[in-house]
């Protein structure tokens, strides 16, 4: 693989398709997930606050939660189903059908055509489609906060910037990043060791999706260990 | 020239490969004819190198495949066109783009006027319309996916074309069809050929030599006269399940 990085006038164009393909295929699932999350958040805030509590605290609440947390790991998990699954079938099906070998009786590099355009469009468009759940997750809790609770924009303002430490938004990146390459090499590596027709594409398919979900969930908890202090 | 010596296969218990014995000299096309799942595809696949064997040797040109390094295993893929059973056509790319991967001189496939002329002659030689380049293999009908399958296999000018059940899956027309494809490859591109197939008739017409393989041995090869004439009971039975009993038309 690290050989096939050399062929950069393959993998390139590739890449850009890739990234193309799964950062605007991508965006509409996650707009509503992270809006969906963000609104939740929110509501949930306005249920749990007492009179005791300042009304700036649910703007911290609802910001450190959406990007620390319901950000980046909602993007992992939905982006493991969509570009997990979609890998690993393309793949599987490709190896079923003969066409990785083809491939390489045609002196090609399956990893220069197939797996390095996946892994790299993943970590380009994965940590993007993460600041754009943070962001439509953030706004989304800021608009329903509102209606719950007599919040302010002052006070909402007050409140994320107050709890806010600069390196939450590079953690919500790592997180990102880490997920894609999870996802991305989880997923490429199911692909390829497809065997037996449609029910070993279906198998790995499905073997991707919950292998990528179930290391999304562990990073996430050593990432919590090891970067937040 | 293609030589295997003493190759030996096995997958888990089930031995595939027990001791073949091989070869086809340069120029000539050799048929290797078999019952399903006796491992003839597996033995092609040895050739390039996509499997490698327990023990024995393979030798292309004299080179041991299985000890060759990625660069020289790369290198020597590219003097060997490889015909999918099932044409193995990127179903993502057009018949352009899966004809156009199979030049594999890299300066060659970065000239995209060479390449479209290529591709052209490509399909001009499997008797497709230029028209067909513009198509994705969905488009097309089984016996055009066996031929763009072909025309990726030669666009390389290849020194060896292997076929893996070239005619299977094919109605009679379009496996004559074939037939005379290989045939006519062979002629005018020279190329030394290995088809691997259970269609006795179309070997006959199309091979200069023949070779059976049953129970993961070798057990006869010759002209297609020997096979006519042979005694080993496993050739006859073979052929008397195609022909009925030996006595057709020379």
């Amino acid at each position: 693989m690290i050989r096939g990085l050399t062929e950069w006038r393959v993998w390139l164009p590739l890449t850009v398709t890739e990234a193309w393909n799964i950062g605007v295929g991508s965006l509409p699932i996650i707009l509503l997930v992270a809006g969906f999350a963000g609104a939740v958040t929110a509501l949930q805030t306005g249920y749990q606050f007492s009179g005791n509590i300042p009304y700036y605290v649910a703007g911290s609440l609802i910001v450190e939660s959406v990007v620390l947390e319901l950000g980046p790991v909602l993007t992992g998990l939905i982006l493991a189903g969509r570009i997990g699954a979609r890998y690993a079938a393309e793949l599987g099906t490709m190896r079923v059908t003969e066409q990785i070998d083809a491939l390489e009786t045609l002196g090609r590099s399956p990893a220069t055509h197939l797996v390095i355009p996946r892994v790299l469009a993943g970590i380009v468009m994965i940590p993007i489609l993460t600041i754009v759940a943070d962001t439509t997750g953030i706004l989304s809790g800021w608009y329903f906060v509102k209606q719950v609770l007599p919040v302010t924009n002052h006070d909402f303002a007050y409140g994320a910037r107050i709890f806010w430490h600069p390196f939450d938004a590079t953690y919500s990146v790592i997180k990102g990043f880490s997920f894609a390459v999870c996802i991305t090499v989880i997923s490429c590596y199911f692909g390829f060791s497809t065997e037996q027709g449609a029910q070993g594409v279906g198998k790995s398919t499905t073997g991707a999706v919950v292998a990528s979900s179930i290391m999304i969930l562990l990073l996430d908890t050593l990432l919590a260990k090891l970067l937040l202090k | 020239m293609i030589e295997l010596r003493d190759v030996r296969k096995r997958f888990g218990t089930q031995v595939v490969l027990d001791g073949v014995n091989f070869t086809v000299n340069d120029g000539e096309t050799v048929a290797l004819l078999g019952p399903s799942g006796t491992g003839k595809s597996v033995l092609l696949k040895h050739i390039v190198g996509l499997i490698h064997q327990d023990s024995g040797t393979v030798l292309v040109d004299g080179k041991d495949v299985a000890k060759l390094k990625r660069e020289e295993l790369r290198q020597l893929r590219s003097t060997i066109g490889y015909v999918f059973q099932n044409g193995a056509l990127f179903d993502s790319m057009t018949v352009f783009e899966n004809i156009r991967l199979g030049i594999t001189d890299e300066e060659q496939y970065r000239e995209l006027d060479y390449c479209r002329e290529r591709v052209a002659r490509c399909l001009k030689l499997v008797n497709l319309a230029p028209e067909t380049a513009a198509k994705y293999p969905a488009q097309l009908s089984g016996g055009m996916r066996k031929r763009v399958g072909i025309s990726r296999a030669i666009a390389g000018t290849p020194k060896y074309l292997l076929y893996d059940e070239p005619t299977s899956g094919l109605d009679p027309v379009n496996a004559d069809i074939i037939d005379e494809l290989v045939k006519s490859l062979a002629a005018e591109l020279g190329v030394t050929s290995v088809m691997v197939t259970h269609d006795v008739r179309g070997s006959f017409k199309v091979a200069d030599r023949l070779a059976l393989l049953t129970a993961g041995k070798i057990v006869q090869q010759g002209t297609p006269q020997e096979f006519r004439e042979s005694t080993v009971p496993e050739v006859r039975e073979f052929l008397e399940r195609d022909f009925g009993n030996l006595n057709f038309a020379a």
